[in-house]
């Protein structure tokens, strides 16, 4: 990689978050993706970037509380009347 | 989920001490709550204790509370806060150095390895999903929970701002740095399963 290039994956680097969250300005998405043409390493960072951020989505799933904590809480709470 | 369910929860009768509509917001809101706690602090006693000081402080200050955020925000920040605070009564010594001012340059990446073809049941194997977790639970604490609240709560830049007391700058550079910090803890994990993979296959 040359130095010139380097340079430019520095300057892209701040921008990936919002790149990826598609909120991200025309003009500097063209930019990130001409540079991504000519950098493999970019390329690698951004697809593994989105696919962790995707992969953390499909795994927080519905929260859950256990039957206990729940039951605990509201008695913490004086709720109990309202336990179904 | 039934119709009474449905019906958006009644910022006014909460503040006329309604203890039916304070069962349906704890009701609502108790297992994200218990998410986020459980995820910030890695550890179910103190995601429980987290989980009612939250409470106890909404059903203390439901008077105080000005609607200038959303319900849902103020609810995050207090159980953001009681998290914190909770890490810095345990860890006082590192709770400081373990963070990153957010003027220092951003980490370059220093994996390069394409893990994304790897099979869905390889990524979210019991194994993967433990190491998600554990690679969340290595971040430091101002970053964690930003991504949390981000990313597995689904709050906006906007409420996750609002949230934590930060400027929507601030937010967008943890935010950042926690999802480039976990990129390249996964691709040390993942790197080293493709490899695995390819040498079975030898």
């Amino acid at each position: 990689m040359t130095e010139h290039e380097h340079a430019k994956c520095r300057e892209l680097l701040g921008f990936l978050s919002d790149y990826v969250d598609g909120t991200l300005g025309e003009q500097l998405c063209q930019e990130i993706e001409r540079h991504m043409r000519e950098c493999q390493n970019c390329r690698v960072v951004v697809d593994t970037l989105r696919k962790t951020i995707s992969l953390y989505h499909e795994t927080a799933g519905p929260a859950d509380l256990p039957n206990g904590v729940r039951q605990r809480l509201y008695r913490t709470l004086n709720l109990d009347e309202f336990l179904r | 989920m039934n119709e009474a369910s449905d019906t958006p929860i009644s910022i006014e009768a909460l503040r006329r001490g309604d203890r039916q509509e304070f069962a349906r917001l704890v009701d609502h809101f108790s297992p994200l709550i218990y998410r986020l706690a459980l995820k910030m602090l890695g550890n179910e006693q103190d995601a429980e204790d987290v989980l009612q000081n939250t409470f106890l402080q909404v059903f203390r200050h439901m008077k105080e509370f000005e609607a200038r955020s959303s319900l849902s925000t103020w609810l995050y920040r207090i159980a953001a806060n009681e998290a914190l605070m909770l890490l810095r009564r345990r860890r006082p010594e590192t709770a400081l150095t373990d963070n990153l001012p957010d003027e220092e340059p951003l980490e370059e990446p220093a994996q390069f390895i394409d893990w994304c073809c790897l099979p869905e049941e390889e990524l979210l194997s019991a194994e993967g999903r433990a190491r998600l977790d554990e690679a969340i639970r290595l971040l430091p604490e101002t970053l964690r929970v930003v991504f949390l609240l981000r990313d597995i709560e689904g709050l906006s830049i906007q409420e996750t701002s609002q949230a934590l007391g930060l400027s929507e700058t601030a937010v967008k550079t943890r935010l950042l740095r926690a999802r480039l910090r976990l990129r390249e803890m996964l691709s040390t994990y993942y790197t080293e399963r493709l490899n695995a993979g390819s040498t079975a296959h030898d």
